[in-house]
């Protein structure tokens, strides 16, 4: 039996608010929920607006189209300008703007672009288009990664030559520990993503506890999980005594998925990787395992060319993924930058901090 | 991207299943859980099942939610 639903009953969330408000604590608490999909619990279920004045909800880096730096959606659409190539990907990534055009403006040229749900549909389409070269764009946290891997390998296994991986796969808790680093943001608590410690469990945050003394609790996604973490997190505040707990336990076991995590230690390996408002974070990427460098798409693309970094044009993107300002203190937000004609990033995934404020209020 | 949804096994097919939820059906591939049963519930991210749903864990929140509704109730009654 499956108790989602029973998890949005206003009357216990209700009863969670005012026991939050009886803490009585007196000063501002900043709390990150790390995961655009909690960001998006918290505005569409309208927990924000009924949140005491003194919890700061900050919305963190997890919306992988939104990190992912304007190089990688360069590389893709120089590969996907070869009408040999067929580029598969995941939705979301096809209108983010690289340094002069999206994947989407390349179709419309004529590119073949491939949006898939799981990326073995790209593989199916490689083993029927021998023809063809398939370029899958692996985008996503822990997650994600472990699928991609699996579907690297089935193609080593099955000695496909026309399936290529393009990666920008990223880890969460190294930018975690960047936040906690950072002296301009000042972070009290974290909770922390669900899906992505279905498959690290909880001890790469027992870490991030130790070494920083910051809160960690492990959320579910439906409104009662995501109040009830954040009531814990305020109690361990108020104790002054962070520590590491898991409120989704109905899926995060302690040690994660270990076969997952297998998989993602063969095919990649971990190595310092840019972030778009970070800058390059130590250990957060995961890159192809050299035993399987064949399916690396980086040996299509002309070795000559050389990527720029641009400065991005009155776009804030940058500091939005950092938590460093909200949407609304972005001069552009709602004005010129919408879902309809994004500027950057987090307005056009719907995991994106800005496309959930302009979408559910504020 | 990360979002996960849980789903019902319904049939297992080697290193897949087929799973449903509210009469949707489809195939996943179930390579990351060992020793799946007919009627064990998961969860499915980008067709593959990442991780079980454990019903019994469930309802412990559940029993979290009961509990702030009890203070609610004694709440009313003062």
């Amino acid at each position: 039996m499956v108790y989602e639903n029973l998890l949005r009953d206003k009357r216990a969330i209700r009863e969670l608010i005012r026991r939050i408000e009886s803490l009585k604590i007196t000063r501002d608490v900043n709390i990150m929920e790390v995961c655009g999909t909690h960001t998006y619990t918290f505005f569409r279920f309208g927990l924000r607006k009924i949140m005491p004045s003194f919890v700061n909800l900050i919305s963190g880096p997890g919306c992988p189209v939104c990190i992912t730096e304007d190089i990688f959606i360069d590389k893709a659409i120089l590969l996907a300008q070869e009408k040999k190539n067929v580029i598969a990907t995941f939705g979301d990534l096809v209108r983010v703007k690289g340094t002069r055009s999206s994947l989407e403006q390349e179709r419309a040229k004529g590119a073949h672009i491939l949006v898939v749900y799981s990326p073995y549909e790209a593989l199916d389409y490689a083993r029927t288009h021998p023809e063809k070269r398939v370029i899958f764009l692996g985008v996503g946290f822990e997650t994600t990664a472990p699928v991609i891997a699996s579907v690297v390998k089935k193609a080593k296994e099955k000695k496909l030559k026309n399936f290529f991986l393009l990666t920008s796969h990223r880890l969460i808790p190294p930018a975690m520990q960047t936040l906690c680093e950072d002296k301009d943001i000042k972070i009290d608590g974290f909770i922390c993503p669900g899906h992505v410690s279905a498959i690290i469990g909880q001890r790469p945050y027992e870490s991030i506890v130790k070494r920083y003394r910051k809160g960690c609790v492990i959320c579910g996604f439906e409104p009662f999980d995501m109040v009830l973490g954040i009531y814990l997190l305020l109690l361990q505040i108020k104790n002054n005594r962070p520590k590491m707990e898991n409120e989704y336990k109905r899926v995060v076991n302690p040690r994660g998925n270990p076969l997952a995590e297998k998989l993602l230690r063969e095919v990649f390996k971990v190595v310092d990787a840019p972030w778009r408002g970070f800058g390059i974070v130590r250990k957060s990427g995961l890159a192809l395992h050299e035993r399987y460098q064949d399916l690396d798409a980086h040996q299509l693309i002309r070795r000559n060319i050389h990527f720029e970094r641009r400065k991005s044009e009155g776009c804030l993107c940058a500091e939005v993924v950092k938590g460093k300002i909200g949407p609304s203190q972005c001069p552009q937000f709602r004005k010129i930058c919408t879902p309809q004609d994004p500027l950057g990033p987090c307005m056009i995934s719907f995991e994106g901090t800005c496309r959930i404020y302009y979408e559910y209020g504020e | 991207m990360c979002l996960a949804y849980p789903m019902q096994v319904m049939q297992l097919k080697g290193k897949h299943a087929v799973v449903d939820a509210q009469g949707i059906r489809r195939e996943v591939n179930i390579e990351f859980l060992k020793g799946l049963k007919v009627g064990d519930y998961v969860m499915i991210h980008a067709g593959f099942a990442i991780e079980r749903y454990d019903a019994k864990k469930a309802r412990q929140t559940l029993e979290y939610v009961k509990e702030y509704m009890d203070g609610i109730r004694k709440s009313s009654k003062r």
